[in-house]
């Protein structure tokens, strides 16, 4: 089931030919009202976080949608103390949440793209004992969220940066190398959660791409074979450019998830320079709710503007990606 | 496709045919032996500090990928050998530790260890016995030294029938009389006498440190006393028993509570046990909890009805109002249609953490717009009902573009010549939607909204950005279970509040999983996913 799956569509046009005009007419305004109220909801939270924003007294009693302002500069005070005032960024260290982010989104993509490609790769390429069943694992695992293993992800993280004390009193002679590398992957760190994103990263991908490798004739290997090349060298020179288009798309889905992720990172990172944007932004108004209101809006439109235009740019893809049954995290 | 496949069997054949240069090989087996040895590194490190199970799955991952490497046959799974160990160790076993720890009472307060840990850990933290002839020193703060190399010494005092005698142990030498106690000098032998700031700083080190060689180490006792002591507690690994060498107390290892219980007394008696008590299983008491305790459960059907009422309520309010849209705009008359869907996603494509969170300022009671522009003062996130409505309005406002975008899908796949019949037959607009378009849509759309509630049923990150879960439920013994909590959320409290009960936490989230995994059976059954898949591999 997919969007253009049918090109004869049913638009009502038979209707229109048996109502009068003035039906018609009456129709059309209905459902015109019905939109604009439809519109009127869905953008009202929009247009309250941008008069948020832009307001400089900066605190959540907003009672006018248009900011009252005497200068240019004063609309953007929110903007100034969130990214350049010393003792809000001591406090909220908005630069690092999104360096953080950054970081965490750009090597989870790159990583989970190139695992679950390579997978993807072999499933669709070769016939070997035990394929279905692990196809079909690859699935069905996924029916247990990993939101449910929250404990266990947290005292393997914990346990991974105990590992920095341990080795030297566990193995003695090991003791001159500094084991502190295990600090980067335990508990509060930007590694740890990278790999906690990557252990969920085989799953429903693998399945699309699996889809997209299907797609790309047999002949193209069967030809590379014959020249002598390695699976490696057709993999790594024929497959990849030829689905690169589409790896892209599933790219910036993966980072555009991953950016926005927030209960595990919660959960994982605990301290305010280790946060992501997500986890910051959360933490921001928790602390005190009405005060910081102007500059969490500040910052809520700084992250959300590059994602809404991604979503609305890539419209089709992830309508196709819906019909298959993904539902956003 | 499959087709295709089966016409190419000589692709099977992987990298026989492209054997492998001498250098390449040897250049993979370095790699494979320093893999190795930095695996087995973990492997022992895991198991030393107590964690025999991550030590046995690093294990496993290990042997699969040494096994998938030199098995020539199973070339094929090299390609997903990196992204299956990560699977395995953060998704598999994961699942598997939550399993068992719902049969354990482990809780990072009250059973934390494994019960030799357990022992050494009483042991470490209890304290110093100082046997009934060996004399008591006092120790002034000032009276402390340090030589050169670091090395602390204390110059202690004690009174015997009226004269001072007095002490200068260092650590790891053996003890010195001193000729005048109550002349402490500058300097003595090689040690310099540290200021009063640098004792103070240095105080945690001296307080582990043991002075003194041989038999005769002395400790600093509480209130500045110095003695030869020995740990309070001993453990004896052989029967398991901890023996208060104070009171001449046996402990003895109680394996259905997971506590010390003094020999003779009752587990139930707070002084008659020992803290921490150590990990055990306990079998189905953390399920039978859930059931027969009156505090556990009140809350927990409160909690589990929500839940439900939450799900429902959820697809059917998102995909009645996304249902609408997509009807009205599938209509081509309306102007402007692609600029519209645009507008109507954008709640979708905002994160959702953010909008949440400006729902919720907008949502505030005395601040808020919403109240404020209505006029009124609805405690929408501070009422008990009032904050479930809020709860169902956010997620419709997040949830409704999904189902538009699913509906209008749909509906574009629904075939004219079905219309035309319909109007041929001189079916009304109402009849066409209740008896063609609506069961047409659900059986296209019936899987995803299955699909939609198991998402909602474990909707965390809705509730905690929106109301925390609050207003609380009084008398709950988790911490902060509140009314608007579902299952996932109140799990969330279980094991990460004070009590940190993460057994009481894993047997919730198998009952979860449990309801999850039937309705998500349902939905392949409905879809017949299985069966299709198996088909197309």
């Amino acid at each position: 089931m997919s969007s253009n799956a049918a090109p004869s569509t049913y638009k009502h046009e038979d209707s229109r030919a048996v109502m009068s005009s003035r039906d018609r007419a009456i129709g059309l305004t209905l459902r015109m009202t019905a939109i604009s109220i439809a519109i009127l909801f869905a953008l009202f939270p929009v247009v309250f976080i941008f008069a948020s924003a832009f307001n400089p007294t900066g605190d959540l009693q907003t009672r006018n949608l248009i900011p009252q302002v005497d200068s240019f500069e004063e609309l953007f005070t929110n903007f100034y103390s969130l990214t350049s005032d010393p003792e809000v960024l001591a406090q909220y260290p908005f630069w690092s949440w999104i360096r953080n982010s950054m970081i965490v989104a750009t090597i989870t993509t790159v990583l989970s793209v190139m695992l679950t490609a390579l997978a993807a790769y072999s499933f669709s390429r070769f016939r070997f004992y035990g394929r279905r069943t692990l196809l079909l694992g690859v699935l069905l695992v996924q029916v247990f969220p990993n939101l449910l293993a929250l404990v266990a992800l947290f005292l393997i993280l914990q346990q991974i940066g105990r590992l920095a004390e341990v080795i030297p009193q566990a193995l003695p002679f090991l003791a001159g190398i500094d084991w502190g590398i295990f600090l980067m992957f335990g508990l509060d760190s930007l590694g740890g959660v990278i790999l906690v994103y990557l252990g969920g990263a085989m799953g429903i991908n693998t399945w699309l791409m699996k889809g997209f490798f299907d797609s790309v004739p047999r002949e193209i290997d069967e030809s590379a074979m014959v020249d002598g090349a390695t699976h490696w060298q057709t993999y790594w020179m024929l497959i990849f450019p030829l689905v690169r288009p589409i790896l892209a798309v599933v790219a910036v889905l993966s980072f555009v998830g991953t950016f926005n992720e927030f209960v595990l990172a919660r959960l994982l990172l605990r301290s305010p320079e280790n946060w992501t944007l997500m986890v910051g932004l959360f933490n921001f108004i928790t602390a005190d709710f009405s005060r910081d209101w102007g500059k969490f809006a500040a910052g809520a439109l700084i992250s959300a503007t590059p994602v809404v235009i991604v979503y609305l740019l890539l419209q089709d893809q992830i309508v196709g990606g819906l019909t298959q049954g993904a539902v956003k995290g | 496709m499959a087709t295709a496949a089966k016409s190419t069997p000589n692709l099977q054949q992987g990298d026989r045919q492209n054997a492998e240069s001498l250098p390449t090989r040897l250049l993979k087996y370095f790699g494979l032996m320093i893999l190795n040895a930095f695996a087995l590194l973990l492997v022992y490190s895991f198991f030393y500090d107590g964690n025999p199970g991550l030590s046995l799955v690093v294990g496993l991952i290990t042997l699969f990928v040494n096994v998938v490497i030199f098995v020539p046959s199973l070339s094929p799974i090299r390609w997903m050998a990196p992204g299956l160990a990560l699977a395995i160790l953060l998704v598999i076993y994961p699942i598997t530790f939550t399993v068992q720890t719902a049969f354990t009472n482990y809780s990072n307060v009250d059973h934390p260890y494994p019960k030799e840990q357990a022992a050494q850990q009483i042991a470490r933290v209890g304290g110093f016995y100082v046997g009934e002839n060996n004399p008591i020193y006092n120790w002034e703060n000032e009276n402390t030294f340090v030589n050169a190399e670091g090395v602390y010494a204390l110059w202690i005092t004690r009174e015997v029938e009226g004269v001072t005698e007095g002490l200068f142990v260092a650590v790891g030498q053996a003890a010195v009389s001193v000729e005048n106690p109550t002349e402490v000098p500058a300097e003595f032998q090689g040690f310099r006498r540290m200021e009063r700031r640098e004792v103070g700083r240095a105080l945690r080190d001296l307080q582990s440190a043991s002075f003194g060689a041989g038999e005769e180490t002395y400790s600093i006792l509480r209130g500045g006393q110095v003695a030869v002591a020995v740990p309070r507690y001993v453990f004896n690994a052989e029967n398991g028993t901890l023996l208060d060498q104070s009171t001449g107390n046996l402990y003895v290892g109680d394996d259905s509570v997971g506590f010390f219980v003094r020999e003779g007394g009752n587990a139930e008696n707070p002084n008659d046990i020992l803290r921490p008590g150590y990990r055990v299983f306990v079998g189905l008491y953390n399920f039978t909890r859930l059931l027969n305790e009156p505090a556990l459960s009140g809350p927990l059907v409160n909690i589990f009805i929500w839940t439900v009422v939450f799900a429902f309520a959820s697809v059917f309010t998102t995909f009645a109002l996304g249902l609408l849209m997509a009807l009205i705009l599938n209509d081509s008359i309306i102007p402007g249609r692609k600029i519209i869907r645009s507008l109507l996603l954008i709640p979708y494509a905002i994160p959702g953490v953010i909008s949440i969170l400006i729902w919720r300022g907008m949502m505030n009671l005395n601040l808020g717009i919403i109240n404020d522009f209505i006029g009124v003062e609805i405690p929408w996130l501070n009422d008990p009902f009032w904050s479930k409505v809020a709860i169902i309005v956010v997620n419709l406002w997040l949830g409704y573009p999904y189902m538009m975008l699913i509906c209008s899908g749909a509906l574009q796949a629904i075939p004219s010549e079905v219309y035309e019949a319909a109007a041929v037959d001189g079916a009304n607009p109402w009849q066409r939607f209740w008896n063609i378009t609506l069961p047409l849509l659900l059986v296209a759309v019936g899987p995803l909204l299955i699909g939609s509630f198991t998402f909602n049923f474990n909707n965390y990150l809705l509730i905690t950005a929106l109301t925390g879960g609050n207003p609380p439920i009084s008398g709950s013994p988790i911490a902060g279970a509140g009314q608007t909590d579902i299952l996932i959320s109140y799990v969330y409290k279980a094991a990460f509040s004070n009590q940190a009960d993460y057994g009481y936490a894993s047997a919730i989230t198998i009952v979860i999983f449990l309801i999850v995994a039937s309705v998500t059976l349902l939905q392949y059954r409905f879809t017949r996913t299985l069966e299709q898949v198996s088909e197309n591999v």
